[in-house]
């Protein structure tokens, strides 16, 4: 197994003091991240980010992926405890884990939701390091034409797939892709789109960009709703922990359901939030007794959680493996490996090895202390809750300024932060997603040159996407998946025709 | 075991009232936002048939590409005016209440105000001015508390970033005075 080899290096980059810190670090700040109203994995990443700009590209990654996960399994905290999901993926949560912290249960079900997301990302990651290789090996192969279907894939299942009204995710996504060619032309070198502003010149960064679309519009909108909060406090004792585990053989069927939901809707860009709906609802489905959950059911708190965690993992591999993330965390990190100055895509598992199999070693060991630490510090971490919102509000505008100031040392990109919260505001409250934008802002770039390069390549003749049997089904998918919504009505009416027809038959 | 005891309680004296009356509906704000688009797609879509938007000997020219999507987005937002002003049930959405703006202006006019105070103060004073001035106003939390944390804030931060990270930031004449 060479993948096994590569992974015992990995593991040996990382034991080093120094990242072992880091991975602490980076686990607290999640975790804190996590918990707090109005801050989220990809705001906490991205306004982390710049504390990176000067590590190595591994301990960078170590430390941000640590952030990541810290705020997966932060997210669980307050969904329990005080019934105010931390995150979106954690709606789910609530419905049976706050019941079981009014039932006294809250150690319980803090422990099965810690265990599941464990149990979750240690699947999604041993799918990475199994798959991700052999997918960017595949890659390998892949011209420009191939990899500018891979990207029309992407951002064609965001219009196809995903749950906003869809002129609404053409919109986000158009804009993320004009915002991206804005200053040098990297194939001809003119300037696009800049109106004469030296400002422009340099084009619009996508992590002041993100900054300002998800930390400070994320303060306006937590502004907007009644701050007070009631919750439960919970110590967890090893007695609790052992005898969930204890219990863990009897759910299998439902964290392998999950897990599978979530490695399946991480990979495709439907993210964890989808992904751990549908965990709990065909967990609910498939249970003898559904009638119990809702009111306090541990399963009801694995199935959920696995999923998410599993998803949320999940969307890392289409990143490492193809450079094309599957959720908008996944992004953002993208856009870290940019900045550290390496070049994602299938070339990163040849021309760097060792960051590559760092960050896959960092997951397993970032998982393991990330479920010691949650395990073992949540009552710390809940009482964080009780800082007054006045209090940590300004913290965050600070820290995203900061962050956005960092990446390019221009005070143009304050103001650029300060528009995109607006923005983001705005957008969020009329239902324009921003996955999609933050998507196509980081590979608009990348995919405009791949269509140029294959338009170079063939002469102009868009056949070149149906030059051979690859790149045609990737482009054919991309197409069906973008028309899906009007296909799948299509064979629903047919359905519904042979449905019909028997029964006039019969009468 | 006591956990069903509620053991954290956090209030929120100054949150908005849910009768406030409603200061736009969200239709409007499509409708607004849809031309704002409409026009943006507009303007680039100008400058980059200005820049060109055909083939020549080496392949599409630099605006072809946006240039298209700039069609792309016009279209959507298009679509999304129309079906915004036939809608007829989302004129009673509210976009925002009278007492939810004033939250929301409450974070918005202070952070607009430390970046404006940020190119002349530099970033660590006015950092220091917003947590102060927003936890002592908005807040109404005790001015020790909120001196003290707003310093420990700020401290933390420039001791991370300027000495143990070298990320440098704007700095003005409080810096310069202790020559740093």
């Amino acid at each position: 197994m060479e993948a096994f080899g590569l992974l015992v290096q990995g593991f040996g980059v990382l034991l080093t003091g120094k990242t072992l810190v880091l991975m602490m670090v980076g686990l607290v700040l999640g975790i804190f991240v996590g918990v707090l109203p109005g801050l989220g994995g990809p705001n906490g990443v991205a306004i982390l980010l710049p504390l990176t700009f000067t590590m190595d590209p591994t301990s960078a990654i170590v430390m941000l992926s640590c952030i990541y996960w810290g705020a997966l399994f932060g997210g669980a905290i307050t969904s329990i405890l005080f019934n105010i999901p931390g995150e979106a993926w954690s709606v789910a949560t609530t419905f049976d884990g706050y019941p079981m912290a009014q039932q006294g249960r809250a150690a319980e079900a803090l422990t099965a939701a810690f265990t599941s997301s464990f149990i979750g990302s240690l699947v999604a990651v041993l799918l990475i390091t199994f798959l991700a290789p052999m997918i960017s090996s595949f890659a390998l192969k892949f011209g420009p034409p191939e990899f500018f279907a891979v990207y029309l894939l992407t951002f064609c299942s965001f219009v196809g797939l995903g749950r906003e009204a869809k002129h609404k995710t053409v919109i986000s996504m158009s804009l993320g892709l004009l915002l991206a060619g804005i200053g040098m032309d990297t194939v001809s070198g003119n300037l696009r789109m800049t109106f004469g502003s030296a400002e422009l010149l340099r084009g619009i960064n996508f992590l002041v960009a993100v900054i300002g679309l998800f930390g400070i519009s994320e303060i306006l909108l937590t502004m907007e709703e009644r701050l007070a909060l009631r919750g439960h406090a919970a110590g967890i004792s090893l007695r609790v922990v052992l005898s969930v585990w204890k219990d863990l053989p009897k759910y299998w069927v439902t964290l392998l359901r999950s897990s599978f939901i979530g490695c399946w809707l991480g990979i495709t860009p439907g993210g964890a939030i989808a992904a751990s709906f549908m965990g709990y609802n065909l967990a609910k489905r498939f249970s003898k007794d559904p009638e119990s959950f809702g009111k306090g059911r541990i399963e009801g708190v694995f199935a959920p959680e696995t999923a998410a965690h599993a998803s949320g993992t999940a969307a890392l591999l289409p990143m490492l493996a193809l450079g094309i993330p599957g959720s908008g965390t996944a992004a953002i990190l993208l856009g870290g490996l940019m900045v550290w100055g390496l070049n994602p895509g299938p070339l990163l598992f040849v021309e760097h090895k060792d960051f590559v199999w760092g960050l896959i070693a960092s997951m397993y060991l970032g998982n393991v202390v990330g479920l010691v630490l949650v395990l073992t510090t949540v009552p710390i971490f809940a009482s964080i809750l009780r800082v007054p919102f006045a209090a940590v509000a300004p913290m965050i505008v600070v820290s995203c300024a900061i962050g956005a100031y960092a990446i390019q040392n221009a005070m143009f990109d304050i103001w650029l932060m300060l528009g995109f919260g607006v923005v983001g505001y705005v957008f969020k409250k009329i239902g324009i997603p921003l996955a999609p934008f933050t998507l196509a802002l980081v590979l608009g770039n990348r995919a405009e040159d791949a269509f140029r390069l294959s338009m170079i390549g063939s002469g102009g003749n868009l056949k070149v996407f149906w030059s051979n049997g690859l790149v045609g089904s990737i482009a054919t998918l991309a197409i069906l998946l973008l028309f899906w919504p009007l296909i799948d009505r299509l064979l629903q009416r047919v359905g519904l025709a042979r449905q019909a027809k028997p029964v006039s038959g019969q009468a | 075991m006591s956990q069903t005891d509620i053991e954290i309680v956090v209030d929120d004296p100054t949150a908005p009232e849910d009768d406030s009356p409603s200061v736009v509906s969200t239709r409007t704000i499509e409708i607004v936002v849809s031309l704002l688009l409409l026009a943006l797609a507009a303007t680039l879509g100008y400058d980059n048939w200005r820049t060109g938007i055909s083939w020549d000997s080496t392949g599409p020219e630099p605006g072809y590409f946006p240039f298209y999507l700039s069609v792309i987005l016009g279209g959507g937002s298009l679509y999304g005016l129309v079906s915004a002003l036939l809608s007829q049930h989302g004129g009673s959405q509210t976009f925002v209440t009278r007492a939810q703006l004033r939250r929301v202006l409450a974070v918005f006019v202070p952070t607009l105000l430390f970046c404006l105070a940020m190119q002349f103060l530099g970033l660590y004073v006015a950092s220091f001015l917003l947590i102060a001035g927003f936890m002592r106003l908005v807040g109404k939390i005790a001015l020790w508390k909120s001196l003290l944390t707003a310093f420990v804030f700020t401290a933390v931060m420039f001791v991370t970033f300027d000495i143990a990270f070298d990320v440098i930031m704007p700095k003005g004449p409080l810096e310069a005075a202790f020559g740093r």
